[in-house]
């Protein structure tokens, strides 16, 4: 086990290199820069800039520069944030993104699992129907438009919850978002688990379970919901990094200081060093939870071992 | 020289149904399918259609109609053309006597001191509400006389946006836009998808462990990332992004491909194939991709809704398409926008993606049952 822990960590290294220097190219290779602004800089104003971020440098020579300090844990400043370096925007942002992403991943694996298995058990009834309708609902209607609705009804209408902004990570503050990123994945989880446990109940060791005579709660619960719950945890490793590492929209609209926020600004201001640090932290939470999802497979399915 | 067609034997052997027309009986006991897929094609006929039909240019602006709400009584409200009458008159510095409504338009008396000038027209041509003014008549003294101008109705079923454009013409149009780079990209990630997965499956061995591996790499990347890249990269030009889109959605396709491909190589046809010393090229062509090609379409209507989801993520930013074009990412921000005081501003668009992602999930859940041949 520890072995293969190893192993894999030691595999992500690559990956990350890769992700790390594409990424990297890909960004100089787009026009513009962080210091061309819509009232040009004064020519030696901009040379002193560019020596200072040692942007005057030859690309290569930044690219290593940037690895070294990476290297190092150092993310280097930020470009546009001009107060704060990478490292500091994401010690502020991060937690909160977290906390949400959290909120709404537990969920979204209660309720949709709740949800789905319900509906599994009373297959094709009204209330199965429901849960389809509900789920292929959840999955179509955007967050975009889910957001400013609840915002209104529940902010500004009713004026039960704030209609935005964080207030110090008041609990009021975090439940419009984390419904909203939770509404999503609810159906998903709610669809996955519905069809596996299906497949599940059908199944032989579900059948000789409920031929030794088991109680169903006991069927459902420990046999045919563990066998069911493999496609969720593979659909939620990369769900799980980016529900972690905040959204855009979420973050936007209830005006949220997570990290969401930083990539689309970031890379319209062409701010470098906040894109680069905000593509290592993702890939790093893709990574970790493709990981964790693989050792999850393990204890959940005896079938799989990793010697 | 003549065919005689040969007289079918009555003892014929029943004839099998292939999996295709299996699948096809299938599909059209599917409500939910057919339903589905009768909606998304008025709707798609009413995007391609509609736009010229539709009295309301999409990108015409009404500056006197601004955030009108929808309603099937047409604008101006007769309340409000009388008044509107008199005080444009009055700006012409001329006594109305009296201000009617005739069938087709409107009718004034009106009358001066100073005698009427004819060019008091141009007052009442001035305001959008009213056309083709003219004077009706005017007495012997030259003191008074009658206008008469015509009265535009104009009808906005769903209400107007912030700019004063009629928001139906625009749903329209966005349907059109939106559908467009849903298929676009979707076809260009088949294009990619089915000849990397069907190659990388085929040749097998390190090529296969190399070109998947490409793909696992590229899975981790920050996709958003990218598309926003690209975005910068190409300017704002709808086509060449949704091909960009097209090229990053790929994966899955690939993935999928591969797979069957493994299966299907291993099948008597391509050994046959194989050993009558058929190329590669065309074995992968002929025989490997048309059998990928149940799941492949599967996916296919399942991917379209996703791009249309992503394109208006894109727009929701402000990547997307530009104005005056739209599409449904766009008009639903512009709604989010102005929710507080115009909230059919973010329904009706809302309801038209909703319509067409529910439809395309219908079908997609529709075909895979009936391409699935556990379900036969």
């Amino acid at each position: 086990m520890l072995r293969y822990v190893l192993r894999r960590m030691g595999s992500a290294v690559p990956t990350l290199f890769i992700i790390i220097t594409v990424s990297f190219f890909l960004m100089r290779i787009a026009p513009g820069g962080p210091f061309n602004l819509e009232r040009p800089l004064e020519a030696k104003v901009m040379e002193n800039l560019n020596r200072i971020y040692n942007l005057d440098k030859p690309l290569w020579q930044q690219y290593l520069l940037y690895l070294r300090n990476l290297a190092r844990g150092d993310l280097g400043p930020s470009f546009v944030y001009r107060d704060f370096s990478v490292g500091d925007l994401f010690a502020n942002g991060l937690p909160v993104s977290i906390q949400i992403g959290a909120a709404a991943l537990l969920l979204a694996l209660l309720v949709g699992t709740a949800l789905g298995a319900f509906a599994a058990l009373r297959q094709n009834s009204p209330l199965d129907y429901l849960v389809v309708g509900v789920a292929t609902f959840g999955i179509t209607i955007p967050p975009f438009v889910v957001a400013p609705i609840l915002s209104l009804v529940f902010g500004v209408m009713l004026g039960w919850l704030p209609a935005g902004g964080w207030g110090n990570g008041a609990l009021a503050n975090k439940v419009l978002p984390v419904i909203t990123l939770a509404l999503p994945q609810i159906a998903i989880v709610a669809r996955l688990i519905r069809g596996a446990t299906i497949e599940a109940l059908r199944s032989d060791h579900v059948r000789t379970a409920r031929a030794y005579g088991l109680p169903t709660r006991v069927v459902v619960v420990v046999h045919a919901l563990r066998a069911a719950v493999l496609p969720v945890v593979s659909y939620l490793g990369p769900a799980a990094a980016a529900l972690l590492t905040g959204s855009i929209v979420v973050e936007t609209i209830f005006g949220i200081p997570g990290i969401g926020r930083y990539f689309v600004q970031a890379a319209l201001n062409r701010d470098y060093t906040l894109v680069m640090g905000t593509v290592v932290v993702v890939s790093i939470f893709v990574v970790l939870f493709n990981l964790l999802v693989d050792l999850l497979y393990a204890v959940l399915d005896p079938r799989v071992r990793y010697d | 020289m003549s065919i005689a067609l040969e007289p079918i034997p009555l003892d014929a052997p029943v004839r099998g149904r292939s999996l295709w027309q299996d699948a096809w009986a299938r599909l059209k006991r599917n409500k939910a399918a057919v339903g589905s897929a009768a909606i998304l094609l008025v709707m798609a006929l009413a995007s391609i259609v509609g736009p010229w039909l539709w009295p309301h240019p999409y990108d015409r602006v009404y500056p006197q109609y601004v955030r009108m709400p929808a309603s099937l009584e047409p604008y101006p409200r007769e309340e409000r053309v009388l008044p509107e009458l008199e005080q444009t008159l009055k700006r012409g510095r001329v006594d109305v006597i009296a201000v009617e409504m005739t069938d087709s338009g409107v009718r004034a008396e009106i009358a001066s001191e100073r005698g009427i000038d004819p060019r008091i027209t141009r007052y009442v041509a001035r305001n959008d509400l009213f056309s083709n003014p003219r004077i009706a008549g005017t007495s012997a003294d030259g003191k008074s006389a009658v206008i008469e101008a015509d009265v535009a109705r104009l009808r906005f079923i769903a209400g107007t946006d912030a700019n004063g454009r009629d928001l139906f013409a625009r749903i329209l149009i966005a349907i059109r836009i939106s559908l467009t780079i849903g298929l676009l990209a979707t076809f260009v990630a088949l294009l990619i998808g089915v000849a990397y997965g069907a190659t990388a499956g085929f040749l097998g061995g390190r090529v296969d462990n190399v070109m998947m591996r490409v793909v696992d790499i590229l899975y981790s990347l920050p996709f958003i990332f990218f598309v926003i890249l690209l975005v910068v990269f190409f300017g704002r030009n709808f086509v060449l992004m949704f091909i960009a889109v097209g090229a990053i959605e790929w994966l899955d396709m690939a993935r999928i491909v591969r797979g069957q491909t493994l299966s299907l190589k291993r099948r008597e046809f391509v050994q046959a194939a194989e050993a009558l010393g058929v190329s590669n090229r065309a074995i992968v062509l002929r025989h490997i991709i048309p059998n990928t090609l149940g799941p492949v379409a599967v996916y296919m209507t399942l991917l379209v809704p996703k791009v249309i989801l992503l394109e208006s993520f894109l727009s929701f930013l402000g990547l997307g398409v530009q104005e005056p074009l739209t599409s449904l990412g766009v008009l639903i921000a512009e709604g989010a926008r102005n929710i507080q005081g115009a909230r059919w501003l973010l329904l009706y668009p809302s309801v038209a993606l909703a319509l067409i992602l529910f439809a395309l999930n219908f079908i997609g859940d529709g075909l895979r049952d009936a391409l699935d041949p556990k379900e036969r």
